[in-house]
């Protein structure tokens, strides 16, 4: 889908990308890096419209520098930023849309109604967008980059500004854009945490380098760390106490969550896999204590470099590390320029 | 009853198949929607309001003229078809004022430059589609008062060929008096996303203009440098177009002592109307160098 060949921009102060080699394939790719890593510069470039200063990169077979044109009527995107003027309805921008993609009159406003519905919007499409919730406009946004039936979008940043549960909505809508819709996806977010669900693929950059390129799986399930919290019941005062020194008789290490208020209730630990819920969710239930909640202790993106500065310095990370990301042995099922070339 | 005739069936996502008409086909549309855009079609009721006002009163002198003209059987129009625009200069300084900003600076506010940007268009398809967006509005605004004023004409059955060569001699006036105040108003209205600094420049720049280089002119006039009068006009929109159609469309100046350039100075006049409009359109696509996507 994407490829890219030492790709660099340099402008005259900042180094944007410092060649970057990647291949990406069909699917969910996730493409996380810190503000200003180059995530958008990179996009820029692949959409043909701002040439690289050194470099290849194809699009869908499709040289960039040459092909801009015939790039962007197959490709989506949605921008970071708000685009969406507030006076006209989400139908009427959408169909504008979608004949600026080149799309025929009828086949436009057929396309607007399939598309606004798919991404979840209904009778409010005809009430002008300036009374929309944030929630309302990132799938307006979505909607546009869809309208056109492309091969493949490009997400710069989609959950920017939405809450908790937007968000999941958001990130369910866009494993659907894959699964449902048959189009790929490269989703831009500084937050590792959310993509490593959604994606079939990660790629982290910093700095305009690559850091990092592997499958979700290679980040998820070698470690997982389960946080889990209890309520405390008559026979168990403290049940966060007694989970901690169960989990301990059955040989598990646990941890507390940090130093926080509040945190100390938290117990965190390593799941090796499906046995780690079970055993938790039937010491807990022994104990006669209520679950609150369990869930994947999410990466951050800090994670990852501090990962990098561990396999740097070659030893063996330290075990009070909250969350333990392994150095990445089974990664790079694809080749990672930047660091190769380490 | 049978079950398939009350099920809703969910058809899913459809792939498209069907044409993509590619980038002149969307710098079409882009032109169509930006024409539109300007009288408030496809926009909510409110915005169709001013332009629509104005176009009413922008004909409804011309429908009163050729009425008065049918009934007292004149044997000529009270105005002629090249004296219209610069009577109600006015009218157009507002219609522009207000319409040039919604036409660029909104894209620029809301940021929607970016997303046009990622379609197939390129930066001189969006330059070229406002620009021609903005002239034709202007056009209609201009060209429809002339229109009426000709059917009128006729009706009252004036001279055929003398009303045709006015008509035709107005109709190019107000083509190049489109094209170079769009030229202007839009350079104007791209240098800020703000539409309220958009309107009350365009309205500045063209009323100063025009009210110092006419204030000059009568002094010039008053102290009898009936020469000066001719290359003073060359500093404002107004009097350039008035300028050019005096000396080569048959017009009477409005210039004081109603004298306009010598068809020598009208050269220069066409230079600089021809210069001042390319320029804008050089402008503008510098302008858009720098917005791309942000």
């Amino acid at each position: 889908m994407i490829a890219t060949e030492s790709l660099s921009k340099r402008f005259p102060r900042v180094t944007a990308l410092d060649r970057l080699s990647m291949d990406i394939g069909p699917g969910v790719t996730g493409l996380v890096g810190a503000n200003g890593a180059g995530k958008s510069t990179l996009i820029k470039i692949l959409l043909g419209l701002s040439p690289a200063t050194e470099g290849r990169a194809a699009v869908l077979g499709l040289d960039v520098a040459t092909n801009g044109g015939q790039i962007r009527e197959r490709v989506g995107y949605m921008p970071e930023h708000d685009c969406l003027p507030p006076d006209v309805s989400a139908t009427e921008f959408v169909v504008h849309m979608a004949r600026m993609s080149g799309l025929p009159p009828t086949a436009a406003r057929e396309r607007t109604a399939d598309t606004l519905r798919h991404v979840g919007l209904y009778e409010e499409r005809y009430r002008p967008i300036g009374g929309y919730s944030t929630g309302m406009k990132q799938r307006v946004k979505l909607a546009q980059a869809l309208v056109h039936d492309p091969q493949l979008v490009f997400l710069d940043e989609p959950t920017n500004g939405l809450d908790p549960v937007g968000r999941d909505e958001m990130l369910g809508l866009i494993r659907r854009v894959h699964t449902d819709f048959g189009i790929s996806v490269l989703v831009t977010s500084h937050l590792l945490g959310e993509l490593e669900r959604t994606c079939d693929h990660v790629v982290v950059i910093d700095g305009g380098k690559l850091l990092r390129s592997s499958s979700t799986t290679d980040f998820t399930q070698i470690t997982t760390t389960l946080a889990v919290e209890v309520t405390d019941s008559d026979e168990c005062p403290d049940g966060t106490r007694a989970l901690r020194e169960a989990l301990r008789e059955r040989g598990m290490e646990t941890e507390t969550g940090g130093e926080l208020p509040g945190a100390g209730h938290t117990v965190l630990l390593t799941a090796e896999g499906e046995e780690t819920y079970d055993l938790v969710r039937d010491l807990v239930a022994d104990l006669g204590l209520g679950l609150i909640r369990m869930e994947q202790r999410r990466h951050h993106i800090a994670e990852v470099f501090k990962d990098k500065d561990a396999a740097d310095a070659a030893r063996p990370e330290s075990a009070s590390a909250p969350v333990a990301v392994p150095a990445p042995t089974a990664a790079a099922q694809q080749t990672g320029g930047g660091r190769d070339e380490r | 009853m049978s079950v398939e005739s009350t099920q809703i069936h969910n058809i899913g996502y459809r792939d498209y198949e069907g044409p993509r008409l590619g980038r002149a086909y969307a710098r079409r549309s882009l032109f169509s929607q930006s024409l539109r855009g300007a009288y408030g079609l496809g926009r909510s009721a409110k915005s169709k309001v001013l332009p629509m006002i104005l176009f009413a009163v922008m004909c409804l002198p011309a429908a009163i003229m050729v009425a008065v003209a049918v009934a007292t059987k004149t044997k000529d129009l009270p105005v002629d078809y090249t004296r219209y625009a610069i009577v109600m200069q006015a009218l157009i300084s507002l219609f522009l004022a207000a319409q040039a900003p919604q036409t660029v600076s909104r894209d620029l506010r809301f940021k929607t430059v970016p997303l046009y940007f990622s379609r197939p268009i390129e930066r001189g398809d969006y330059v070229l589609a406002k620009f021609a967006a903005m002239t034709s509005a202007l056009f209609v605004l201009t060209a429809a008062p002339l229109l009426v004023l000709y059917v009128g004409a006729l009706l009252a059955k004036l001279d055929f060929l003398d009303q045709t060569e006015g008509f035709g001699q107005g109709l190019v006036s107000v083509a190049l008096l489109s094209l170079l105040f769009s030229g202007i108003a839009l350079v104007i209205s791209a240098i800020t996303p703000r539409r309220g600094f958009g309107i009350a420049a365009v309205i500045a720049v063209l009323t100063i203009t025009y009210g110092a280089v006419s204030t000059v002119q009568a002094i010039a006039y008053e102290q009898g440098s009936t020469d000066a009068i001719a290359w003073l006009g060359l500093f404002s929109p107004i009097t350039l177009i008035d300028g050019v159609q005096t000396a080569f469309l048959g017009a009477t100046s409005a210039f004081p002592g109603g004298d306009g350039p010598s068809s020598g100075v009208g050269v220069v006049y066409v230079l600089v109307v021809l210069g001042l409009i390319a320029g804008c359109y050089g402008a503008l696509m510098r302008r858009y160098r720098k917005v791309g996507l942000s």
